[in-house]
């Protein structure tokens, strides 16, 4: 257990600030996944042709092709493309993005494909006559949509929306390729370092289990809550 | 674009994908057996057997298969008895360690899906076996087993897509499948977007070509 002590000792506290690192970076790749899930819900749900094929291009590519090589994508490319962009406005010197903004954005792209396919699932599935109800009450369409469907699609949605968490959260652990401190890569270096990889992926492994599991419980407490009022 | 570069880049990506087809046939063969034995355990009334099936589902689960990968990996040859046992000669193979790691992962996914085949199987199709006298063992094999691979073709193909990602992990282990030669064409031209295009359409073609196969089995076995 001296291996996990705090302070000098011990990689004890290094973990802990490893495991809020990976919190973090799955919160903001969650609600970077919602900003990409409210753009190409609406698109996947359009009967205009083109946007149509954006939505589902979208969908397709990203949940077709694996993690990690969206993840260098955007490590190897993202810098490129920020420094293309500056250049158009005059600015030539080097830019480096850094790691969490990277890792966030990759698998906020990634997490927002599940969550698009979930939105668009739970829009489907309510009723129609919800729509022409409101409609014949004149209700206008952007009412209509906050206080008359969206109440009912997020109660359809938060088990899948769980879900996707869950799939975000693991999926945030292929972010320590491009060397964020996280968990795993954390692990790396404490394993490394004491040549101990069996103890710390071992405790990396109770770690996610913890945060899968803990997670789950609220999201479980949230579900109740919204699926109470109907 | 660098048109060229991507031209070039084809061939040794498509030798690539000769690894990563490797990795994802075994390790669903081994995950199938796995995911079946599980099942059946989990659905055994023994609470001890059930508890153990359900604990090994929910681990592999639980956490990511980059953790499992490294364990297996990393992690074994470190015990020293370990390395002395036979078992070795094939734990010191990144290959064959990949192999066994996507192999429990996948199988866990897989016992959960059949689980659930197994259980929204009608009482009545059992019952009318039992009553033609039919033996159980022959009921599990041709009654049970048809049915819940029939019910669990779909979440079964979208569990086979999942796993051809997650082959992309071997190359965290020094395998060169097609997300590692398509890292190390990356690094080495810094032309990051090319290369995804390419190895991104060879796994999408192949996700395609799963899809399609998965919705051909499901028209055959319908009835």
């Amino acid at each position: 257990m001296g291996l996990l002590a705090f302070g000098d000792t011990g990689w004890g506290d290094e973990l802990f600030y490893a495991t809020l690192m990976t919190i973090a970076v799955s919160i903001t790749a969650m609600l970077i996944g919602f900003l990409f899930a409210l753009i190409f819900t609406p698109l996947k749900l359009s009967k205009h042709k083109p946007l149509n094929l954006i939505g589902n291009l979208y969908t397709t590519v990203i949940r077709g092709v694996p993690e990690l090589l969206v993840i260098y994508l955007f490590f190897f490319g993202g810098s490129g493309a920020i420094m293309f962009v500056a250049s158009m406005f005059g600015y030539n010197d080097y830019i480096e993005i850094n790691a969490f903004i990277t890792g966030a954005f990759a698998i906020g792209i990634i997490s927002g494909a599940y969550s698009t396919e979930v939105f668009r699932g739970a829009i489907q599935s309510i009723d129609k006559g919800q729509f022409e109800a409101s409609k014949v009450l004149g209700i206008k369409k952007h009412i209509q949509f906050y206080k008359v469907i969206l109440p009912q699609m997020l109660r359809l949605a938060i088990p899948n929306l769980s879900n996707v968490w869950q799939i975000t959260l693991k999926d945030t652990s292929l972010i320590s390729v491009t060397g964020l401190v996280e968990i795993m890569r954390q692990s790396y270096i404490a394993a490394g370092s004491t040549r101990d990889p069996l103890f710390f992926y071992s405790f990396a492994a109770v770690l996610y289990l913890l945060l899968t599991y803990f997670s789950m419980k609220l999201l479980n407490r949230l579900e109740v809550k919204y699926s109470r009022a109907h | 674009m660098d048109f060229e570069l991507m031209i070039n880049s084809f061939p040794k990506l498509l030798n690539a994908t000769v690894v990563t087809l490797k990795l994802l046939s075994a390790s669903l063969f081994f995950g199938l057996f796995i995911g079946l034995l599980f099942a059946v355990l989990r659905m055994n009334k023994n609470p001890i057997i059930n508890k153990f099936a359900y604990g090994y589902s929910y681990i592999f689960r639980g956490t990511p298969l980059l953790v499992q990968i490294f364990i297996i990996y990393y992690g074994l040859g470190q015990i020293e008895y370990f390395r002395s046992t036979v078992l070795w000669v094939i734990f010191k193979e990144p290959y064959w360690c990949a192999i066994i790691a996507f192999a429990l992962n996948t199988g866990a996914y897989t016992s959960e899906i059949l689980r659930s085949a197994f259980q929204t199987i009608k009482p009545g199709f059992i019952e009318a076996g039992k009553s033609l006298g039919i033996s159980s063992r022959i009921i599990f094999y041709k009654i049970q087993i048809p049915i819940a691979i029939k019910q669990s073709l779909p979440a079964y193909g979208n569990e086979i897509i999942l796993m051809l990602k997650g082959t992309s992990l071997a190359s965290t282990v020094t395998l060169m499948d097609l997300t590692g030669v398509a890292k190390y064409i990356i690094s080495t031209t810094f032309r990051p977007i090319e290369v995804f295009i390419v190895a991104g359409s060879i796994y999408l073609f192949m996700t395609f070509l799963v899809h399609n196969f998965i919705k051909f089995l499901e028209r055959r076995y319908n009835y």
